[in-house]
């Protein structure tokens, strides 16, 4: 602590401390925590809430598997129904994600010149300028029934109705597969970038073909960078809740949208907070079962 | 199990630039032959070619007779090191060295044994598990070799890679290099800047500039008969009288240099045929340093010059004197360090010596230093 002031002086010490403590505590810590807490309370009108109704409890969480009171059935089919569809096309459209953008950043990082590769990034930037939400209108209009793919699709007569691209989520796949591509392109970037392209051309020469020296050389030399973008894209999908709202087909729910609702419309806040819990905590474990399964530590995520 | 390689006019050009001008040479079958050149003179390049990383945009790669156009590198019978040899830094040493195999779907058995033969080879039994990492520089750089050797290639190309060891290493690497290529008996193409790496280790060197090839041949010939100024001056050190032809006779040739009258031996065109002369024509005398000597009884040859000590270097087994003639121009000559140089106080007058057995006359031309 003493050699943190000697070397980055008492002004520049201070502001580093107080700025991180500040996010972690108040930004952080603070905010999920009252979440946390409120997810064990009953919702209660304001004039109740520290009155004796105001004690712990799982009510939200109950509500989560088993449904209201009300209802019929055993269990919540709809709301796990959601939870477990939201998690799973996280995933798959993490997968789409990385096999997408691995030859992209591979391509950038050691097949293009400098200078095309720097266009590339670019263009690839570019686009992220525009607000995501306007982003994903701008796909509604392409994916819409009237719009400019079956358009161009039915004027060169290769189909004569018009596919629904938002009820089959085909809309909504592309979306979020689109809106966090650059979260996986620059780690991968940076992975394989640092790779010396001499083992690339060592491994050809000693005679491995094209796709054993990714198995075999890039992929593990850029498994950190894979794991950090997958991680990423996988969090932010699963919380994605723009996209969802804008491209899903009626028929699917995202998870982010049935929270959304208890706080907003519902006005539900603990049991918001509940769900908000639930779908944090699941993300983190999934997260965290596959860097153990790949053999990632966090620190290599990070570097 | 070994082939020849012939390059057949081979250019490489790369926008305007020739990186390598129509060079044509042959490497004979179990042959350890050199390409020796400054950096930027083009030897890479035509190791990369020979290899298959890069097309000539002229020529033939033929290996074993074969035309390697086309051909890539991982289906070439040929097997590169490169200069930081490129091992793979996740796998194990044994797993580096038989790499080769697991990516012909060799099976395990097989593969785990000839690791335990190449290991033996390079005198690392038992050390395949390690890591790269845990290695030394000079175990590393057998790993590359054990690692190229795997697949038994016909012939093996180094990238200059010694130049990263300290020069103790270095020189042991040049002895194992030579033995494990005899024990191997396949083709090694070597690349170097370093004229004592490819003058200890090489059958046969060919120095190169500018993407030229400038001479082709025995070390030795290479060293007593350069064919170009430039390779006089690149290959080990010499002095150069520039001057006028006098006269000449046979292979000998009188010149004038320096207010000097000196008589040497007509350079080489080719292996077989002098340069020819006529009076008045402008040439370099080249003289080694180690062929000048101080004028005395005992040595007393056909070529005679005064000149001033300027200042004399230590240099361990020999000292480096440096002297000036009266028109100023700089000569140097070396003596074993066992020779009494404390009379050569700066600024003596001294008479030296050398024959003109050992003396080169070429046409005018660049030197290696310019």
């Amino acid at each position: 602590m003493r050699s943190f002031f000697s070397k980055n002086g008492t002004l520049i010490s201070s502001y580093f401390i107080i700025a991180i403590v500040f996010w972690l505590i108040f930004l952080i810590i603070i905010p999920q925590l009252y979440m946390l807490d409120l997810s064990f309370r009953p919702n209660l009108p304001p004039l109740l809430r520290g009155g004796p109704d105001d004690v712990h409890t799982l009510v939200h969480y109950k509500h989560f598997i088993f449904g209201s009171e009300s209802s019929e059935d055993p269990y919540n089919y709809v709301d796990i129904g959601v939870f477990f569809n939201t998690i799973l096309t996280a995933i798959f459209v993490t997968i789409i994600n990385l096999s997408f953008c691995y030859p992209i950043a591979f391509y950038m990082a050691k097949v293009a010149n400098p200078n095309s590769a720097r266009l590339l990034i670019v263009s690839l930037i570019i686009p992220f300028w525009i607000n995501e939400l306007l982003r994903s209108f701008a796909l509604r209009i392409l994916f819409a029934g009237e719009g400019v793919i079956n358009n161009v699709l039915i004027s060169l007569g290769f189909i004569d109705t018009s596919i629904n691209f938002i009820a089959m989520d085909i809309a909504l796949y592309t979306g979020l597969t689109y809106a966090y591509i650059l979260l996986m392109i620059f780690p991968l970037y940076n992975a394989i970038e640092s790779l010396d392209t001499n083992q690339l051309e060592a491994a050809k020469d000693l005679g491995s073909s094209t796709i054993r020296t990714h198995w075999r050389i890039v992929i593990p030399h850029a498994k950190a960078g894979i794991a950090s973008g997958c991680t990423m894209v996988f969090m932010l999908t699963a919380g994605a809740l723009a996209t969802p709202v804008v491209l899903s087909s009626p028929n699917t729910y995202w998870f982010t949208q049935l929270i959304y609702q208890w706080f907003n419309m519902n006005d539900n806040w603990s049991r918001g907070s509940a769900y908000s819990i639930l779908l944090l905590t699941v993300s983190v474990v999934f997260v965290l079962l596959m860097m153990r399964l790949f053999k990632v530590k966090i620190g290599e995520i990070i570097r | 199990m070994s082939a020849d390689v012939e390059l057949q006019n081979i250019s490489v050009t790369f926008g305007s630039f020739y990186a390598a001008k129509n060079v044509s040479v042959k490497i004979n079958e179990g042959e350890f032959f050199s390409f020796l050149g400054p950096s930027g003179c083009g030897k890479t390049t035509l190791l990369r070619t020979i290899s298959g990383f890069l097309d000539p945009s002229e020529g033939k790669v033929l290996i074993g007779g074969n035309n390697m156009g086309g051909i890539s590198p991982n289906k070439r019978p040929t097997s590169l090191i490169f200069q930081n040899l490129a091992l793979f830094p996740l796998m194990s040493v044994a797993e580096n060295i038989v790499f080769s195999l697991e990516v012909r779907g060799v099976n395990k058995n097989v593969r785990k044994k000839r690791a335990e033969e190449l290991l033996e080879l390079i005198a690392l039994s038992g050390q395949g598990d390690k890591k790269v990492h845990e290695l030394s520089g000079g175990q590393r750089q057998r790993v590359a070799i054990a690692r190229a050797l795997a697949i038994e290639p016909k012939v093996l190309l180094l990238d200059e890679p010694l130049s990263a060891l300290d020069l103790k290493l270095r020189q042991k690497m040049r002895t194992e290099l030579r033995a494990i290529q005899k024990r191997v008996g396949i083709t090694f193409i070597y690349i170097t800047h370093d004229q004592g790496e490819a003058l200890t280790m090489s059958d046969r060197v060919a120095v190169m500039n500018e993407g030229e090839l400038e001479q082709v041949g025995l070390c030795d010939d290479v060293y007593d008969y350069p064919h170009t100024p430039f390779v006089a001056t690149f290959v080990g050190e010499n002095n150069a009288f520039y001057g006028r032809v006098v006269s000449s006779e046979n292979e000998l040739v009188t010149i004038e240099s320096q207010g000097n009258t000196f008589v040497a031996k007509a350079g080489k065109v080719d292996e077989n045929k002098n340069h020819t002369f006529s009076n008045g024509d402008e040439i370099i005398m080249f003289i080694r340093p180690e062929s000048i000597f101080i004028k005395n009884e005992n040595n007393n040859l056909d070529n005679i010059f005064s000149a001033q000590v300027n200042t004399i270097e230590f240099e361990g087994n020999l000292k480096n004197i440096y002297l000036k003639m009266d028109s100023d121009m700089n000569v140097r000559f070396s003596v074993p360090n066992a020779v009494d140089t404390s009379e050569l106080s700066a600024g003596k007058n001294i008479q030296l010596t050398f024959s003109s057995q050992k003396a080169i006359i070429l046409p005018k031309g660049a030197l290696a230093v310019d």
